[in-house]
């Protein structure tokens, strides 16, 4: 009876309890007060009187962060229900899965300019409709890639802990939360973490957007920036920079570091590891007193509260059996649902796009994309020039890595497009050329990836090789092209992996940039798309929508997913 | 003692069979013709080389894999699932990392739906019992290999099983650990401190099965089906060094591998639907070493053999099968013998080995020879894996066929019978050496 002994036995508070309790009644105090404001009344085309004064970045910050907070709540809705209808079905996920692939590559802006509309026709007379459509962008950054990574931890659960599970007679539930969803903590915790880092950018540029006639700026940093960039403000530039830069250092702090520490427990592997992450707030919890009485309080009412569901008898036959015609038959209503499906749906496409735009225009989209597609490829390559000699360097320094990592980290989550005016304000005064100019802008937030990337691959190549190495005397070049550059070549993909799709998406608001009433333009699918979405032309909207979309999967399929093949296969260090 | 038997049978199997499918439709017989019943007070162990269905057949009787035709009859009624009463052992323990010691046992009882005071009783006390108090609050990450399965027991036996199925339970385990695990069993057993009335245990170590089991069980591989049964009149606690126990684990060791007496290692030329061992040819040749040197002189008694290396029957058996298969060695009665071949092999150097060794494997292996003559046909001389694992799919599933092919193609690279690239999976005739640079 041990445990229940130490529940009994002093529950004084110590200090650490103070501590906490202090944080979150701190945070559900704000959050409380921000979410009233979420839904106040409002007419389309009315302005919302946004003020430059720095006195109220906090509130607009925490605006900014409220918008953040639902899309996770939302994405992680949707991971569950989605990643595990496609896990457990296989009907479901002959087209669950294709389409998560398709989505991903989406641009996540162009949801935005598409869907604005419909969630304010949704909620009238209320702000809250604008709110959604912001929310959706930023849900449509996080929820692919959460759902991806469910799913795909789902499906190795390893055998014998499901045979256990099977016999020990756990039913679904019981499944679900003992054994699935702990097992895919660790690798859910972590995309997720990655996700909400670069949803930063698109809560961001999703609070002043214009689609059309409708003009909509929620208050929050991102349209305060843009009343600053309007009013052609460095001052108040400065201030929304470095608000961000708090928003972000909390965030890191309370939320990003504590949740990959804790999620170290769900770790599938036998031995504990040397470098488990570790997080002040996370060990400041654990040693709060009456907190972790009152978490294992709330546990047992889960517990007790799981126990008096109905109880399905344990089903006396497990093998489920399908007579074959059944089957078949079913399989046949399925696939030609699906298939009518699929012809709606492209004939819809192909209606929509034909009746607004020339046949001669889908050439000069493809041409357009090629551009940014060279922009993107060059941007890469130079990104790599630079972080992946630095990235190793730092890496095989264990006392710099663990300094520089987190930082690379941090950077990746800052909002890159919240410099865009500092360097828009820098190429109209000395007349650079945007065409290659605002390239760098597009690469600006997303290069930290291959950074902190590297630096994990280098800092993981075994010492015994690099003791190896040294002791046949290799140096210089050589070392590079036999040891460093083959250990860390699978990091490097996933950098690259996730720097290029992160690239693609800012292209929609790197290549067009302005300053006052100053517009650089640089030519691109970015620019195109953002030039029709101001417009409000939703043919040539979801005509370039689809031509990135397409380049992107492309990409992906041709070149990324090969890389990481190989990567896999021929240059695993294990 | 035959009368209480007779009484009482726990589970009972009748004319098992388990295939699966393979790619093109055909079917690959995993389990044909398997009786098998246990009764109530005994261990009944289930011994087979690797690859022999056991794991197959202990999976059908726990419910979680479906037989192909048959009948499961647990306690008087037909098994179509996962059964409550039955209770199993992982070999690899399948604890969940992220629950304590203590819930990780509690995990049967939450199941089903014991209320919470008294699940915590229980649990205690099957931790207690199986000597892993003080350990209540730690997660399996921070326990040894041993006091792990300990876990896996108190979480089996917690559940009061009437029939307890153990898959492997001591071969992770290193050799003290194992022993004293279990000693400690076998003292719950005899001192009836455990509900269970059964236990079946699935092993790959004979003289753990004759030191546990009344009766061993002795599974023939393909298709798996059952040998032979041996009675084990010894009773507990049993002496590993008394002639009599020595004569039963010689017994099982010589029923284990009479089966090939008649069947294609022996023959000149295994064809290509002779499954390859998986043995890899250092460790051919450090057996072969072994057998030449002292004591044994180029004569071994395989129990004296297999405990001097440690070996468990699923390493020892597939290293005697290639060493016959390559006629290097000879087995039988019990023992194994080097042919005058394999003592020249182990006189001989580096070069001159990779000879005898290629000159046999061409003459006894039919697959080798095979791919070597394809290669020779071929313009290019080169051939795709691909092009070997086809034709050897119609003789296996397609993971054996891929395992039988990887031997076939480390043996023929070590006898520099052929070269092979593993990214394109290209065989051919090209020596490395004048190829690179």
């Amino acid at each position: 009876m041990k445990p229940t002994v130490q529940i009994t036995r002093r529950t004084v508070p110590n200090l650490w309890d103070v501590m906490a309790f202090l944080l979150v009644m701190g945070l559900v105090t704000l959050f409380a007060w921000g979410s009233r404001q979420m839904a106040v009344p409002y007419t389309p085309g009315e302005q919302i009187p946004l003020s430059l004064d720095p006195t109220h970045l906090p509130m607009y910050a925490l605006r900014t962060v409220l918008r953040m907070v639902a899309a996770l709540g939302a994405s992680f809705i949707f991971t569950f229900t989605y990643a595990t209808l496609a896990a457990k079905s296989r009907r479901a996920e002959e087209i669950l899965v294709p389409l998560l692939d398709i989505l991903q590559s989406v641009p996540i802006l162009g949801f935005l300019s598409v869907t604005v509309t419909g969630f304010i026709a949704m909620f009238p007379g209320s702000l809250l409709g604008v709110e959604c459509a912001a929310i959706f962008a930023i849900f449509t950054s996080q929820a692919w890639n959460m759902a991806f990574s469910f799913y795909q931890s789902l499906r190795i659960v390893p055998k014998e802990l499901q045979e256990a599970a099977v016999i020990f007679g756990l039913s679904p539930w019981q499944r679900f939360w003992k054994l699935e969803a702990p097992f895919a903590t660790p690798s859910l915790i972590w995309n997720t973490m990655m996700s909400v880092s670069g949803g930063w950018f698109f809560v961001v540029a999703s609070e002043a957007i214009t689609v059309g006639k409708t003009s909509v700026t929620l208050p929050g940093i991102g349209s305060y920036v843009a009343q600053a960039i309007l009013d052609r403000s460095l001052s108040a530039i400065g201030w929304a920079l470095f608000t961000m830069l708090l928003v972000i250092l909390i965030y890191d702090q309370l939320l990003f570091r504590p949740m990959v520490a804790w999620a170290e427990k769900f770790k599938f592997e036998l031995t504990e590891s040397q470098d488990a992450a570790e997080s002040w707030v996370l060990t400041l919890f654990h040693r709060a007193r009456v907190l972790r009485i009152a978490a294992a309080g709330v546990s047992q009412m889960w517990d007790a509260l799981t126990q008096r569901l109905p109880r399905l008898p344990r089903r006396p036959v497990a093998f489920r059996e399908t007579s074959p015609l059944l089957a078949k038959l079913q399989g046949f209503v399925w696939y030609s649902a699906l298939c009518c499906g699929v012809t709606i749906g492209a004939w819809l496409v192909v209606r929509f796009v034909g009746s607004g735009v020339d046949p001669a225009e889908i050439l000069k989209v493809f041409l357009l994309g090629l551009i940014t597609l060279a922009r993107v490829m060059i941007l890469l390559v130079l990104a790599s020039l630079v972080w992946v000699p630095l990235g190793v360097v730092i890496g095989l320094n264990p006392r710099w890595a663990t300094k520089v990592q987190p930082l690379a980290q941090f950077l990746a989550a800052f909002p890159a497009n919240l410099l865009f005016p500092v360097a828009v304000f820098l190429m109209v005064r000395y007349h650079l050329t945007p065409e290659i100019w605002t390239a760098p802008l597009m690469i600006l937030g997303t290069q930290w990836y291959i950074l902190f990337n590297v630096i994990a691959g280098a800092a993981a190549i075994p010492t015994d090789l690099c003791e190896a190495a040294r002791n046949l005397g290799l140096s210089g070049w050589r070392l590079w092209k036999k040891l460093l550059l083959p250990g860390i070549f699978p990091s490097l993909i996933t950098g690259l992996l996730t720097a290029s799709g992160g690239t693609w998406n800012a292209s929609i608001v790197a290549e067009v940039v302005t300053w006052g009433n100053t517009t650089l333009t640089a030519t691109g699918l970015g620019s195109y798309i953002a030039k029709w979405t101001e417009k409000g032309d939703y043919p040539h909207i979801v005509l370039g929508i689809a031509v990135m979309s397409l380049y992107v999967v492309c990409l992906n399929r041709f070149v990324w997913r090969r890389l990481y093949t190989i990567s896999q296969t021929r240059y695993r260090l294990d | 003692m035959e009368a209480l038997q007779a009484q009482t049978s726990l589970l009972r199997l009748t004319n098992i069979r388990k295939s699966f499918k393979k790619n093109e439709g055909d079917e690959h017989l995993v389990l044909d013709g398997v009786d098998l019943s246990i009764n109530e007070g005994e261990i009944v162990a289930l011994l087979g080389r690797s690859g022999c269905g056991k794991s197959t057949l202990l999976r059908i009787i726990s419910g979680l894999a479906k037989p192909g035709s048959g009948d499961i009859v647990y306690c008087g009624k037909p098994v179509k699932g996962p059964t409550q009463g039955l209770a199993m052992v992982f070999q690899t323990f399948a604890l969940f990392p992220w629950l304590t010691v203590l819930e990780n046992v509690e995990l049967g009882l939450d199941a089903m739906g014991v209320p919470q005071a008294e699940r915590r009783r229980r649990a205690l006390a099957a931790i207690d019992l199986i000597g892993l108090d003080g350990f209540e609050s730690a997660y399996p990450k921070e326990l040894s290999g041993g006091m792990r399965q300990r876990v896996g027991f108190a979480r089996a036996l917690v559940v009061e099983p009437t029939l307890l199925l153990m898959d492997e339970p001591f071969s992770a385990l290193d050799v003290l650990t194992a022993e004293t695990l279990r000693t400690d069993l076998i003292e719950l057993w005899l001192e009836r401190r455990i509900p269970t009335k059964g236990i079946l245990l699935v092993s790959h170590n004979i003289e753990e099965a004759v030191l546990l089991a009344n009766r061993i069980i002795i599974l023939g591989s393909n298709p798996g089906r059952i040998v032979t049964e041996i009675k084990i009149p010894l009773s507990h606690p049993r002496d590993r060094e008394a002639p009599s126990f020595r004569q039963i684990v010689d017994n099982v060791y010589e029923l284990m591998t009479q089966r090939p007496r008649d069947a294609a290692a022996k023959a000149e030329v295994v064809p290509i639907s002779h499954r390859l061992p998986e043995a890899h040819v250092i460790q051919l040749a450090g057996l072969m070493e072994a057998l030449a040197a002292e004591p044994y002189k180029g004569r071994a008694d395989l129990p004296e053999l297999a405990d001097q290396m440690g070996f468990g029957v699923d390493k020892l058996f597939p290293l005697l099968d290639a060493l016959e298969t390559l006629k290097f060695a000879h087995v039988e009665g019990g023992d194994v013998e080097l042919t005058p071949s394999g003592k020249s092999y182990v006189d001989a150097d580096i070069l001159r080995r990779k000879e005898i060794f290629a000159e046999h494997l061409i003459r006894h292996v039919g697959l080798a020879a095979h791919i070597r003559r394809v290669l020779d046909e071929r313009p290019g001389n080169r051939a795709k894996e691909d092009r070997f694992l086809r034709e050897l799919e119609d003789f296996f599933s397609e993971d054996e066929a891929e395992s039988v092919l990887q031997v076939a193609i480390e043996w023929g690279r070590y006898g520099e019978l052929f070269a092979y690239e593993e990214g394109s999976g290209i065989l051919s005739l090209e020596n490395p050496a004048s190829s690179e640079i």
